[in-house]
């Protein structure tokens, strides 16, 4: 099992899953975003090579209205 | 056309806009309204947040890129609620890699969730890290000198001192201080914060501001649209105002507009 947090909020995986996996997973495919794992910043063209560990603490973000 | 449409853009990090009117994109109706209100200000540069997706929500949900496409603007992602440099640092990071590397972004680091206060400690702090890391800061600060100095010589290519606090629609509270700030800076000086109607910002421009950011103004107006529209033109009224020079001020004038000579004789 693999545990993480996305946005302060728990989330358990049967497996680690690349972070492409994870973004369909929850429901966020074709979402302009970007991420943040444990701190670092996660390239999207990583996405698809790089993968979730258990532990992790993930910020997933957009962007919206703001002045 | 206007003698300064080309001739007297405003250079930013060496990037030249024709538009001195900086928009924000919070606190609209929807997307609609929001480009509405950013196209009828002539705004080239949009500030936008970056906050946590929504999980699970629905995945057709139309996103403020849509309306605001990074190909069609000049995106400046902003710190906004962030009360510490490394949250400010993260935040940009972050904006950076959702934007493709663009690294033009406003920092703000804020010290009061009660009045929206500028934390200058904060904002030295993050924005020495920024530039070091190679992103273009447009910063917004308070309204002194000498912290804005400071900002310069750190390396921001802007410096966004407030008008007054962010929200309030107060206008410009202190222009002896902006006018300072004009003086010693070497990168554009932009009012950012406090503007609540057109003369507002025509007043910024008249002092010398190279620009103005504002968003609650537009926003928050009746008609955001119409208030779009007039901001573009009391920026534009006060940046030509600003180039002609104005007259100086006296208490009165012996020298009417109207010749002295030539009067009909006065009835007997």
């Amino acid at each position: 099992m693999v545990t993480i947090t996305v946005n302060g909020q728990s989330h358990q995986f049967e497996q680690a899953l690349y972070f492409a996996q994870l973004i369909d997973r929850l429901g966020l495919a074709g979402k302009r975003l970007a991420i943040e794992r444990n701190g670092e910043i996660v390239p999207r063209s990583q996405f698809s090579a790089m993968s979730i560990e258990d532990g992790d603490k993930l910020e997933i973000v957009v962007a919206v209205g703001g002045g | 056309m206007k003698p300064h449409e080309n001739l007297d853009p405003l250079l930013i990090a060496g990037k030249p806009y024709t538009s001195r009117l900086l928009v924000g994109t919070g606190k609209y109706k929807d997307f609609a309204e929001t480009r509405a209100a950013v196209d009828a200000s002539g705004a080239q540069i949009v500030t936008v947040a970056i906050r946590r997706t929504n999980i699970g929500q629905n995945p057709n949900e139309p996103s403020l890129l849509d309306a605001i496409p990074p190909s069609q603007y000049t995106l400046l992602p902003n710190t906004a609620g962030c009360y510490s440099a490394d949250d400010a640092v993260r935040t940009l990071r972050l904006a950076r890699e959702l934007l493709d590397g663009h690294e033009l972004v406003k920092l703000e680091v804020l010290g009061d969730p009660r009045t929206l206060y500028p934390n200058v400690v904060e904002t030295i702090a993050a924005a020495k890290t920024l530039v070091s890391e190679g992103f273009k800061v447009m910063v917004y600060t308070s309204d002194d000198p000498i912290i804005a100095k400071q900002l310069e010589e750190i390396g921001c290519v802007a410096v966004m001192p407030l008008a007054s606090l962010i929200g309030s629609g107060m206008g410009i509270l202190n222009p002896w201080n902006l006018q300072i700030i004009i003086e010693n800076a070497k990168v554009p000086v932009l009012v950012d914060a406090g503007v609540g109607t057109a003369s507002d910002a025509a007043i910024a421009m008249e002092l010398g501001c190279d620009g103005v950011l504002m968003n609650t103004a537009i926003a928050t107006a009746k008609n955001p649209v119409l208030m779009g529209a007039a901001m573009k033109k009391a920026v534009e009224a006060g940046r030509d105002a600003f180039l002609a020079c104005r007259m100086p001020k006296k208490l009165y004038s012996a020298a009417p507009s109207s010749p002295t000579a030539g009067l009909i004789t006065p009835a007997a």
